[in-house]
């Protein structure tokens, strides 16, 4: 049987990303009911700078894989990293992100070292009696959740959903080693060339970091729908997202998409407008602080779980909203 | 160039529903479809077959009602189908389905392989990549575009913030998006050449050569199912009905200030 | 006796469905407000084969049946009555004549592009004096040397305005009365056709239907079809065989005027509740969906005799006589239980309900349905 929790850590040209912070503090809880450590796997190209971080996020320690291969995300020099990091260590609980990079690396490594690992994991627990890891995630396009568990292969892996996990406060006190692990390899790893790395044109949206989301599912109609929706998230210093219809219509951005297949997101307040709540879309969203909506339908499920639930046209009411706001807004500076 | 496309039948899980007395979900007249990013890949291999040319062969692993899914492959313009289908297959998680896909990809020395990049019914996006680890294989995953050339690929390959463009040599498998293409609609003509195809039915017997038997099914799957339950919606909140779009724009201006958040 | 399609059909129904749901759905609307069909449409129903469903694949046809065929008229006239009888003109009209009495040569030469999808057909057979009396048509050929020559007009010829070939009945000798008449493939672009503007029309508005004009078209002789004298055998087996479409058609208009119907009185609520919780209305949908079920029935009947090779002309004609009256009274139905909204051109119903008229009408009307039934039982 293996040892340890490790969290591999997404860096992205340098930049170390939210979710392996997120992992950290949830593995610190998992290795309290263990009475085991968090070890975080830091690889990349020049990031050894960045391993004291980790630390304080919650790492009790860190194993560092730093080369030039790791330059950029391929999958085979990672997968050989981490399969070396495996072998050497032998993890009892390995997590990932379960964003575009960790669904890609996770899977290639869990079948190359012969485990388990569960996808897109939204709970996380260790049973008490044979202390295995409790793997929860939805399924059928979130009707359903599902508890698995990996009982006979170790490390147990899962990739865990960005936004569901809560990161620690960073303590500057925390103290943990720092360990280099060289790994030899061979030209023949880069399988693939990387001709060319793009940015997405124009600004990223980030709605998993926006405090305000106004959402617009079918009830908006088209692509110019969206337009009175951007007007009010911008008086509330917000962002738009969207549900699947609006994305596979092309109407929007994929990037604003919030569900099972999108983003989950937990802003403080999430308004939607003409989105009937669908459970793949509410599986995105239903940990936001505060839920609005507005429908035609009283009957849609959204207005079920809305904490405030208005039967209306968005049409209408949006332009309508958006003045009182700016009106309540100017009411207030003069006060 | 031979192609191979992997495909799953899956419920359309936008039409499953809970029962709210028992919680347990009902499948009954839920249709089966292809899955949806499963079919984008079929699309990109058959533009690659309208471009370049290629035989494009679909390979769905299920049970026997599965070659339905396979027809409308067929139909679409897939030159060849085959279904993998044996009692010692059933209960596999996504190490032993690819241990499985892969025996059988094996056996038809594919210089390309395509798969969607999840199933809407598991959303794991792992059977792609572990069916190219087990065939030791390049793999490139998330693929928005895929333009083919004489001995590989490049793929436009998406990540959140960027997209990569990759090139790979063949063989290598590619998993796609659905929303990358919009596949094509199956031809009449094509439904009735679908039904006249023979479509070969490989089981254990027909694969044991590349498969170990303790790492397929259900006893051969790392990952097992302990409990599964219907999610809790949150309780409802306040309902507004019946007032006049003044009085609920009010009430949610209202709502915002105490919020804090104008 | 079998009640269920085979795995084939389904499949065909599957690809009608999707196609008609993803496809011309979006546009009918559209269609019928601007009275033009969307060229782009045509243009991918003949890549999906829709124009040569029950044809040979020897002449480059799909290769399937006449219920695939049905089931494509029901499944795109659940969402537009235009395009089934763009489809229904094309395929079991002019394709049905040249398939059946056509020579090698013409079937070579003309039925291969019809039924391949790279031309449009239309069936020239009304004129402005002669409707259900067939036989009192106008239009005359006079053979002179290796040529006939047309000279007349025809109405309400659907497909006419795109159409690439028509079949053109006309008198060849004025003595025999019906036995006078013969059957022409006219080929656009000879000189002395010409096609007049869309009619102006209740329904299946986006359809092309005009009048023909033929001026003195010189049309080769080994464009005649069958022999001089056949035209108006010619015409009622195409309409026998056509029949059969339109009450597909008339079955995918009420299908789909009843299918919004119930998706509206589940949504819409009166005094309180729902429409959907009151009796009346429940006893109403259910009338209609029983209606329906009853002519899709009558349908696939007369098509599975069709394939089965059986004389079917009784069977159509009473399909089309049920079919096209359970259209009107399941479309009107509809738009009662939409109310206002009904009446509204924003929602399909008041379209489907235009569009329904018109099966009781052509391709025989009603009565000429039943003087058929009537006759084949022998009762004259």
């Amino acid at each position: 049987m293996g040892k340890d929790i490790y969290v591999v850590i997404e860096q992205r040209k340098g930049r170390v990303q939210k979710v392996g912070l997120e992992l950290l503090g949830e593995a610190q809880r998992l290795a309290a009911d263990l009475g085991q450590q968090v070890v975080a796997v830091l690889m990349g190209h020049n990031v050894a700078q960045k391993a004291q971080g980790l630390v304080h996020s919650g790492a009790d320690r860190v194993i560092l894989v730093d080369d030039p291969m790791l330059e950029t995300y391929v999958t085979e020099p990672y997968a050989r990293a981490l399969t070396a990091v495996i072998e050497k260590f032998d993890p009892e609980i390995l997590l990932f992100g379960a964003t575009s990079i960790g669904r890609d690396l996770a899977p290639r490594v869990a079948a190359r070292v012969h485990t388990g690992l569960t996808a897109d994991c939204t709970a996380l627990e260790i049973d008490p009696e044979e202390k295995l890891l409790l793997m929860t995630r939805p399924a059928f396009g979130g009707n359903l959740m599902a508890t698995i568990v990996c009982r006979d292969y170790r490390p147990q892996m899962a990739t865990v959903r960005p936004g569901v996990m809560k990161r620690l406060e960073p303590d500057a006190a925390r103290t943990g080693a720092v360990e280099k692990l060289e790994v030899a390899f061979t030209p023949a790893d880069m399988n693939v060339k990387v001709q060319q790395v793009c940015q997405h044109e124009g600004k990223a949206v980030d709605i998993t970091a926006a405090k305000v989301l106004v959402a617009g599912g079918r009830g908006v109609g088209g692509p110019d729908g969206y337009a009175p929706l951007h007007a009010l998230a911008a008086e509330l210093s917000g962002e738009v997202a969207a549900t699947r219809i609006g994305v596979d219509s092309g109407w929007i951005e994929k990037d604003r998409q919030v569900g099972q297949t999108g983003k989950t997101v937990r802003p403080q307040l999430y308004m939607a407008c003409g989105v009937s709540g669908a459970l793949q879309h509410v599986a995105g969203m239903e940990e936001s602080d505060f839920i609005i909506a507005i429908n035609r339908d009283e009957n849609a499920p959204i207005m079920a779980m809305a904490d405030l639930a208005v039967v209306g046209d968005l049409n209408t009411m949006v332009p309508k909203l958006t003045r009182a706001i700016q009106q309540h807004k100017a009411q207030k500076a003069q006060d | 160039m031979k192609i191979a496309v992997c495909i799953k039948q899956v419920p359309d899980t936008t039409e499953v529903r809970l029962d709210p007395k028992t919680n347990t979900l009902i499948r009954d007249g839920v249709p089966s479809i292809i899955n949806p990013d499963d079919k984008a890949a079929l699309e990109a291999a058959l533009r690659i077959k309208d471009g370049a040319g290629a035989s494009v062969t679909a390979i769905c692993m299920g049970p026997p009602q599965a070659d339905v899914a396979l027809r409308e492959a067929l139909a679409m313009g897939c030159d060849n189908a085959i279904l993998l289908s044996a009692r010692e297959f059933g209960g596999s998680d996504t190490y032993a389905t690819a241990t499985i896909l892969a025996a059988a990809l094996k056996k038809g020395d594919y210089d390309l392989i395509i798969a969607g990049r999840q199933a809407i019914d598991g959303d794991t996006a792992q059977v792609g990549p572990q069916v190219a680890e087990r065939l030791g294989i390049p793999q490139i995953s998330y693929a928005e575009e895929i333009r083919a050339e004489a001995d590989g690929v490049v793929v436009k390959r998406q990540y959140e913030d960027c997209y990569h463009l990759i090139e790979a040599k063949f063989p290598c498998l590619v998993t796609v998006l659905a929303e990358a293409v919009q596949p094509r609609h199956m031809t009449v003509r094509g439904t009735v050449e679908a039904y006249a195809a023979d479509i070969p039915v490989l089981g254990f017997e027909d694969l044991k050569d590349g498969l170990n038997p303790d790492w397929i099914g259900l006893k051969g799957s790392p990952t097992n199912v302990v409990k599964s339950f219907a999610k809790q919606l949150k309780g409802q909140g306040i309902r507004l009905a019946g007032l006049s779009e003044d009085e609920a724009v009010n009430t949610i201006v209202q709502k915002l200030d105490e919020l804090c958040i104008i | 006796m079998e009640f269920t399609l085979s795995k084939q059909h389904q499949l065909q129904q599957q690809l009608y469905r999707s196609f008609a749901q993803a496809e011309i759905k979006p546009l009918a609307r559209d269609m019928d407000e601007a009275e033009e069909y969307s060229p782009q449409l045509l243009q991918k129903m003949q890549q999906a084969g829709f124009f040569g469903i029950p044809y040979s694949t020897v002449y480059g046809g799909a290769g399937a049946d006449n219920l695939s065929y049905v089931l494509c008229m029901e499944e795109v006239s659940k969402v537009d009555g235009s395009t089934g009888i763009t489809i229904s003109v094309h395929t079991s009209l002019c394709c049905h004549c040249l398939n059946e009495f056509g020579s090698e040569e013409q079937k070579q030469k003309h039925l291969r592009p019809l039924v391949n999808g790279s031309k449009f057909g239309c069936f020239s057979l009304t004129e402005p004096g002669a409707g259900s009396d067939v036989a009192a048509g106008q239009t005359t050929a006079v053979l002179d040397g290796d040529d006939y020559v047309l000279n007349g007009s025809k109405v309400f010829t659907t497909n006419s305005g795109f159409a690439d070939v028509f079949v053109a009945f006309a008198v060849t000798d004025r003595e025999k009365g019906a036995r006078g008449m013969s059957a022409f493939i006219v080929e656009k672009g000879m000189p002395g056709l010409s096609v007049s503007a869309n009619i102006p029309r209740m329904g299946i508005r986006a359809a092309s239907n005009c009048v023909v004009t033929y001026d003195g078209v010189r049309v080769p002789k080994e464009n005649l079809l069958s022999r001089e004298g056949d035209g108006f055998k010619i015409a009622m087996k195409a309409l026998d065989a056509g029949r059969i479409g339109i009450a597909a058609q008339a079955v995918g208009l009420a299908q789909g005027a009843l299918d919004e119907a119930v998706k509206y009185v589940k949504e819409r609520k009166q005094f309180g509740k729902p429409i959907s919780a009151f009796q009346n209305t429940q006893f109403k949908i259910a009338e209609m969906q029983t209606q329906v079920d009853a002519a899709r029935l009558l349908t696939y009947r007369a098509a599975a005799a069709k394939d089965a090779g059986q004389p079917y002309g009784s069977h159509a004609a009473m399909a089309k006589l049920f079919a096209s009256d359970v259209a009107c009274q399941v479309t009107r139905g509809a738009v009662q239980l939409f109310g206002g909204y009904g009446y509204a051109r924003e929602y399909p119903v008041e379209r489907m309900m235009r569009d329904a008229k018109i099966t009781e009408i052509y391709e025989g009307t009603s009565e000429v349905m039943k003087m058929v039934i009537a006759g084949a039982m022998k009762v004259k």
